[in-house]
């Protein structure tokens, strides 16, 4: 039996234990018709090696080649000894904290996650993480509708140009609460501040950079939102704080709150799942940030150690009036980027932001050079662009496929004449080598 | 006093290992979208890095090191195979924007994942992307909605959950926009069917059910209940987080259930990672199928694909970034090709004997079962109320003292109807010197606690830290190091 | 024992009620500070906000708990005790007098009848404690 310890003499003398003659004896309670159920679907079980080797099997025929893609999944490169550790059994087969004097190393890793959190962001607090950076951004419209009930208003505005899987997860998430959702248009791939109506409205979600990699005017965004009482919501990839304004320093006082995907920070991109999402605000709002919160305090002794805390917002303790439903979260993520933080540190991790910066100028740079091949936008951009390609972009795709090479995201549907069109990202693992290749195979036809 | 590891940085120590050729970039990007001073993270050399968080590692319980027998959590060894079967390279290096024809593997192993879930639920269709119980209760609760709206049944505003029920049932109610309403529990556990009837009517929207229920009994009448909520109009949903009890013998929707939700990190063993993730897919009958968010997996004759929304017009949409936690659904995948038809079963089977063997145990020593007329499911609740009374050391005071015994501590004060409780899951994975182990344990603390209360009450004596002051960690909240 | 001075009336969600012309002060009592533990944080109404009698007004939470605060009576919020935000501690110290929550300017003189008495609400808490 798989994993299933007892030995002959154990079950019979449990049995007598018991005073019972056979297990099945022990769901007498359960209504015979619904008992016996068909598993007739499911297959014979399979030793530990075969399932391997299907395994493998499978892996392999994903193996697609160099990956210019971005659009809210990176390919960055990850330390060896982010997942050697992350992976240790005390790490991966622990649960939530609740028995803190258990639980040191989980709570004290999670504080100081918050800390760094806190610090890229430059906001106060951050919370232990959600499940990603399109639920975080759900948890942080709702959020804001907690902090600025006073402005009895549901409205919020959110850009056309944040990521689409973004918006379609906060419409499904948010609305039912009587949320209403209001687009700001898009010009030339940027969100025009000065045409934003803020009337009535409680919060205003920025993407910085935003879906087609552009820097936007976060500045100007936050201080007009504020001035008009909304609160502002930045979504931001956090290896691009490395180099950027920080959103906690965003216009006159920064924005209110702050979330994002955290899989660029030692997360493999493994079909985008599981990442993390994170969350970040004021201290003044602590009290309705979602999720769970590691804090600082002493022992009986009087030594320093770490427990959740704040748990009175909770569903577990709140149930009906929690800040969220969520309970369990992102934890085994929040370990490898934390080590993963840790082991690049703040020049590390600059340096590998340039890079991505770098990587994807030259790559547009190349690419531009050949006669189809132009920018969309003229903004300035960070490590995403958006290129028409002058060709459809379906076939160029496979084209590309078959040759190795992953060329970017299509944004047929997305933009304005989209089906020549292609988000394109070169992160720091992408070489001179693997860029005029790109080229080459695109100059080739 | 805990060194964190800011207390370890220098200035301009690096992990050199990890530089890469930084591209200038001044004139890439404009002065003013620039940050002014770097963030406060952590200068330190590789082997600091390394050693700070080995040291961490050490100082936590988990399956690998210690029984955990923390109940409605299904705290089962994670086995290491499945581990490495979702972390081969081309699972790991899949962009989630591959196009299909590049990615029938993994697409593989998704569909038939649904398929052996549908299997193991009886349900109609299963939908893997909700990424953990409470998102799966979220989903599950949006698409009853959903279900009355489109018969314009827009009164139906009201879940029902037992008083008994996990706080995320309440919780979703709310973020569904639904209000959460309660039904009692009788005294042995189960449903009160006339309490139920008075509060079901033309405002109920569903109820909401785990079974066995949180009090750790089979519900025996869910027949009955299925047809009085039925009857009323509503739906029936089953919160999947006590399926390791009936896997592979009873099928919640042979139960009647409309719509589930199921934890893979528990039944499915996949690993807890110290509060996540999770993975909660939800099953529905053919009523409500339709509602079940994207995307989802299908097989057709060219191979297999992704059903986005335009496909699904009637799906609640979309509620993650990308495909929820795939790298979870792969370690439950993984896991149920090695279990197999037979395998789970004796999952339910082994998990029952152990938690009614362990029920034994301690009720022979004098503990108090808080239902002892009951059946043990894969867990069971115990009162330690009179001994409170007696000796003064309450369910948490025996918790953190189990710790010094080498146990985790089982779930305290949940469920909240039943006082001082602990509730108890050992899972099919342990042994029965372990299970016999524990118990001991608890006998030699409820002596301690008769003859040497404060030893009890003063615990934990042999861990990394003492018992920790969190009425202090509220009252003066330290957040972050800076 | 708790404490249960007579002066006060009680409602049965454990607030006290002290009344003053038509300002009515405002506080939970003994018995519900020691149920729920070390008080950490109260929630206070803003001034200005019109109650109704058995509404929501505030919230206390204790490291394991949160309670809501009904209004035992209707009216306008007029006074809050925002000592309480540095120093929760007070509800457990001094629950009839330091730890008061708010004070609400009755839009009627008279009380609502269901406020119990002392001597009722102490044998309310007794049943509290047997069930």
């Amino acid at each position: 039996m798989p994993f299933i310890p007892h030995t002959h003499a154990d079950k019979a003398s449990m049995l007598e234990t018991l005073g019972i003659a056979s297990i099945e004896d022990l769901f007498d309670e359960i209504p015979e018709r619904i008992q016996c159920a068909d598993l007739s679907d499911i297959p014979d079980g399979v030793s530990e090696m075969a399932m391997l080797r299907h395994m493998a099997d499978r892996a392999r025929q994903d193996e697609s080649g160099t990956c210019f893609l971005g659009a809210g999944c990176y390919d960055h490169f990850i330390p060896a000894a982010v997942w050697d550790i992350a992976s240790r059994g005390e790490f991966l087969t622990a649960y939530t904290p609740y028995q803190a004097e258990a639980s040191q190393g989980t709570l004290q890793l999670v504080y100081e996650f918050q800390t760094m959190l806190a610090s890229l962001t430059a906001m106060e607090v951050a919370n232990a993480s959600v499940y990603d950076g399109a639920s975080a951004l759900a948890e942080a419209i709702l959020m804001a509708i907690r902090i600025n009930r006073k402005s009895k208003s549901k409205r919020v505005l959110i850009p056309a140009s944040l990521n689409p899987s973004y918006i379609a997860t906060v419409q499904s998430i948010v609305t039912h609460q009587g949320i209403k959702l209001d687009l700001m248009p898009t010009l030339d791939g940027l969100t025009p501040i000065s045409d934003i109506d803020f009337e009535n409205a409680a919060a205003v979600v920025l993407q910085h950079p935003n879906f087609f990699g552009l820097l936007e005017d976060a500045d100007s965004l936050t201080t007009n939102a504020h001035d008009a009482d909304a609160l502002v919501i930045g979504v931001v990839n956090p290896m691009t704080l490395a180099i950027l304004k920080p959103p906690g320093d965003w216009g006159d006082t920064g924005a209110d709150i702050v979330c994002g995907d955290g899989q660029p920070l030692g997360i493999p991109m493994a079909s985008g799942g599981p990442s993390f999402g994170f969350l970040c605000t004021r201290m003044a709002q602590v009290r309705q940030l979602p999720g769970r919160i590691a804090g600082r305090t002493q022992d009986k002794n009087g030594n320093d150690g770490f427990v959740l805390t704040l748990q009175a917002r909770e569903q577990h303790i709140r149930r009906a009036k929690a800040t969220s439903n969520i309970c369990t979260n992102q934890g085994l993520l929040v370990t490898a980027a934390t080590i993963y933080m840790t082991l690049l540190g703040p020049q590390g991790l600059h340096d590998v932001a340039s890079a991505c910066v770098h990587n994807t100028h030259w790559l547009v740079d190349r690419l531009t050079e050949l006669p189809n091949v132009s920018m969309r936008f003229a903004a300035p951009y960070f490590h995403e662009c958006v290129l028409d390609f002058g060709e459809p972009t379906e076939a160029l795709q496979q084209r590309m496929l078959n040759n190795g090479i992953l060329p970017g995201y299509p944004l047929t549907g997305l933009i304005d004449n989209g089906s020549q069109a292609m988000l394109v990202c070169a992160t720091e693992t992408r070489t001179n080598q693997d860029i005029e290749r790109y080229r080459q195979v695109l100059a080739d036809g | 006093m805990a060194e964190t590891i800011f207390d370890k940085s220098r200035p301009t120590r690096r992990a050199v290992a990890q530089r890469v050729a930084e591209g200038a970039v001044q004139q890439l990007l404009p002065d003013h979208q620039v940050r002014s001073s770097p963030p406060m993270l952590p200068e330190v050399s590789e082997l600091q890095a390394v050693r700070h968080f080995t040291n961490l590692a050490r100082k936590n319980f988990s399956i690998d090191t210690h029984f955990y027998p923390l109940g409605s959590c299904t705290m089962k060894y994670n086995p290491r195979g499945a581990h490495r079967a979702a972390m081969q390279e081309g699972f790991l290096s899949r962009h989630p924007l591959t196009p299909t024809s590049h990615s029938q593997g993994v697409l593989a192993c998704l569909y038939e994942l649904q398929e052996i879930l549908q299997n193991v639920t009886g349900t109609a269709q299963v939908c893997l992307t909700p990424m953990a119980g409470a998102q799966g209760e979220l989903t599950g609760a949006l698409m009853i909605k959903a279900y009355h709206v489109d018969n314009n049944d827009y009164e139906r505003t009201e879940i029902i959950v037992p008083t008994a029920a996990h706080g995320t049932n309440p919780a979703t109610a709310s973020m569904a926009g639904l209000i959460a309403k309660e039904v009692e529990v009788d005294a042995d556990g189960d449903v009160d069917l006339d309490s139920l009837k008075r509060v079901v009517g033309p405002k109920t929207a569903g109820v909401m059910l785990t079974n066995p229920s949180t009090c750790a009994v089979f519900e025996r009448r869910i027949q009955a209940i299925s047809d009085i909520v039925h009857e009323a109009g509503g739906l029936l949903y089953y919160d999947g987080a006590n399926l390791n009890a009936i896997l592979g013998r009873a099928r919640p929707g042979d139960m009647q259930f409309d719509v589930l939700h199921l934890n893979l990190h528990k039944t499915f063993a996949t690993p807890h990672g110290g509060g996540g993730p999770g993975a909660g897919p939800v099953g529905a009958n053919e009523l409500l199928a339709p509602y079940l968010p994207t995307p989802m997996v299908t097989k057709t004759e060219s191979g297999y694909g992704w059903l986005e929304q335009s496909e699904r017009p009637n799906s609640i949409g979309r509620l993650s970034s990308f495909m929820g936690n795939v790298g979870i659904l792969l370690r439950a995948y993984a896991y149920s090709l090695m279990l197999g038809a037979n395998g789970m079963r004796n999952v339910s089977a082994y998990a029952t004997l152990n938690a009614n063997y362990l029920m034994k145990r301690l009720s022979i020593a004098g503990f108090h079962p808080a239902y002892p007329d009951r059946r043990a499911t894969h867990e069971f609740a115990i009162s330690l109320r009179q001994e409170a009374k007696e000796t003064g050391v309450t369910a948490m005071d025996f918790a953190k003292r189990l710790l010094d015994y080498g146990f985790h501590a089982p779930t305290t004060y949940f469920p909240l109807l039943i006082p001082e409780c602990f509730l108890i899951e050992p899972t099919e994975t342990e042994t029965k010197e372990e299970l016999d182990a524990f118990a001991d344990a608890m006998i030699a603390i409820l002596k301690e606690a008769q003859q040497e209360p404060e030893l009890v009450k003063q615990a934990p004596h042999q861990q990394p830290v003492g018992r920790l002051d969190e009425v202090q960690a509220v009252r003066h909240l330290d957040v972050t190091a800076h | 024992m708790p404490d249960f001075p007579s002066d006060l009336r009680y409602a049965l969600t454990h607030e006290w009620v002290r009344v003053n012309g038509k300002r009515a002060t405002v506080g939970i009592s003994d018995y519900a500070q020691t149920q729920l533990g070390d008080v950490v944080y109260v929630e206070l109404p803003e001034i200005g906000t019109p109650v109704e009698c058995e509404g929501e007004v505030a919230v206390v939470e204790s490291v394991k708990a949160a309670s809501d605060i009904y209004a035992p009576v209707t009216g306008k919020i007029v006074d809050t005790n925002n000592d309480l935000e540095n120093a929760p501690e007070t509800v457990n110290a001094d629950p009839y007098g330091e730890g008061w929550f708010f004070v609400i300017d009755m839009s009627d003189e008279e009380l609502p009848e269901d406020l119990l008495t002392a001597e009722a609400y102490s044998a309310h808490c007794q049943d509290e404690d047997d069930e």
